[in-house]
């Protein structure tokens, strides 16, 4: 595509079908503690 | 549903619904603007007189273009349907494992910071450590109550967790002879204010702590103001040395400098310059938390700069990566190609349900923010959750729980927002924090930013 240009990333959709094991950090235990963000998770079973 | 944005030169679109990103130019950015209200006719010809003296931008060239907006449509990357609402209500209603807790060793803290919202660590309430027994207690109920899970997280949290730190120690070990018998594997985090660290506490954490969260504001001015002793004391001398010596020896395990930042400190960047020039590589700089009327609160006059704070930062720290000596900002951390799947991205903090916080006389609340207000005592880890009509509550806390989030963009990045921050500012935890979800936007749009600009070195 000339005008455009896609970066790779995971496809929520897809991820809807295989996702969901729960094994991932939950969000605010890291080093917010005062506000939520879920992207910055990293997946378990996706490294 | 659709975002688009212009940042650092980029134009940048995202697909919130499958999570893509694309980087445009300016006539594509044009032409997706357009694509959902316009028929095509009239867009190739509005493009036509607006790029008339560009010679690329010709009918054909817009007929190409055009038709790979479609394509991306079809492939589901640009406008893809939001269909996850009824995923997030069921995934989170059927959910009743606990995988994480704060434990409360201290409610109490040796440092006395003005904008706590622990209030100096008592929560409201009484000084109190936790005894073995209790944090012992609260370890097999979350044993107990994490079904399938391998991966359990503990939070040493406070007040002020060295003030209990030879309880600290029992629990880890305890939780260490506890791992094979129930095939678990915990991750403690330690979350300090570092005026107690000592060799003891640097070659246990550096041991046995998966996640070590320290309590630095920044520049010393900015510290000392408000993060203060008994005696009114800056701590920045004492714990900074404490840090670097924690951080280096650490070996590469994982640590968070975090501060505040405050109505007083609004050029918060340079706090977070200060912590890297410092050669501290992981850090974090959260919004003070507090009310409206409090001195150092931040204000809707302040949201200018701070939206140029973040942009200023995102770009100094893709020329600080360039130039070798680049840092980890946590709310920058996205990782878009092995980041959280949908179930993550629609069901909210855990508050609540999978994450709960535990007192040092072991109650359970939904999360270290609720703790001393009495409504959302849970119950206890003996009796487990009683009040089930809190979970319940938590249970509808997602990414559609509330109506002011459907036609956002930013929904699957932030899952609805803090609960906490939301029961602050409107008295409902299904309501918003309208500040924290300005500044949560221009945040993701500065990550995202840095992604863009990362993919094309």
């Amino acid at each position: 595509m000339e005008r455009i240009k896609t970066i790779e990333t995971r496809n929520l959709c897809e991820s809807a079908k295989n996702g969901g094991c729960g094994e991932c950090q939950t969000s605010c235990q890291s080093a917010c503690k005062t506000s939520c963000g879920v992207a910055n998770q990293e997946c378990e079973n996706n490294k | 549903m659709v975002h688009q944005y212009q940042l650092n030169g980029y134009n940048i679109v995202l697909d919130t619904c499958s999570g893509a990103v694309h980087v445009v130019d300016e006539v594509a950015y044009d032409m997706i603007a357009l694509y959902s209200t316009t028929p095509r006719e009239e867009i190739v010809a509005a493009m036509l007189q607006k790029y008339a003296d560009r010679a690329d931008v010709t009918r054909e060239e817009l007929a190409a273009c055009y038709e790979d907006i479609e394509t991306l449509k079809n492939d589901k990357k640009l406008f893809t349907e939001d269909t996850y609402a009824d995923l997030a209500f069921d995934f989170k209603n059927k959910n009743e494992v606990v995988k994480a807790l704060c434990l409360h060793v201290a409610h109490t803290c040796n440092l006395n910071c003005s904008y706590c919202f622990a209030s100096q660590g008592k929560y409201q309430g009484d000084r109190a450590l936790m005894s073995f027994e209790v944090g012992k207690q609260a370890l097999d109920f979350l044993i107990a109550h994490s079904g399938t899970r391998t991966n359990l997280e503990v939070d040493f949290f406070g007040g002020e967790p060295l003030m209990n730190w030879d309880v600290v120690k029992q629990l880890v070990a305890y939780a260490r002879e506890q791992e094979p018998i129930h095939h678990k594997k915990f991750r403690f985090t330690l979350t300090t204010n570092g005026v107690l660290i000592d060799d003891d506490v640097i070659e246990f954490a550096n041991k046995e702590m998966h996640n070590v969260v320290l309590s630095l504001d920044g520049r010393k001015e900015v510290h000392d103001r408000l993060r203060v002793n008994y005696a009114g004391e800056g701590s920045y001398d004492t714990i900074v040395p404490k840090f670097k010596k924690l951080v280096e020896s650490r070996g590469g395990k994982g640590y968070y400098m975090r501060g505040t930042f405050t109505h007083a400190n609004v050029d918060f960047t340079n706090d977070i310059f200060h912590m890297a020039d410092m050669g501290f590589t992981e850090l974090s700089m959260e919004p003070v938390v507090c009310a409206p009327e409090d001195p150092y609160a931040l204000t809707e006059q302040d949201l200018p700069e701070l939206f140029r704070q973040y942009e200023l930062l995102a770009t100094e720290m893709l020329k600080r990566k360039k130039e070798g000596h680049g840092f980890t900002f946590y709310h920058y951390m996205i990782d878009l190609t092995h980041g959280p799947c949908i179930y993550k991205r629609i069901s909210g903090c855990g508050s609540g349900t999978e994450y709960m916080a535990v007192t040092p006389w072991g109650e359970l609340y939904p999360c270290h923010q609720f703790v001393g207000d009495e409504k959302y005592s849970m119950g206890n880890i003996w009796d487990g959750v009683t009040n089930t009509a809190v979970r319940d509550e938590f249970k509808q806390c997602n990414a559609y729980a509330r109506p002011e989030c459907k036609d956002c963009w930013a929904k699957l990045y932030c899952s609805g927002g803090c609960a906490a921050n939301a029961y602050h500012a409107t008295g409902s935890i299904t309501g918003i924090y309208e500040y924290g979800c300005e500044l949560f936007k221009k945040r993701m749009e500065c990550a995202i930013m840095m992604k863009v600009a990362e993919s094309e070195v």
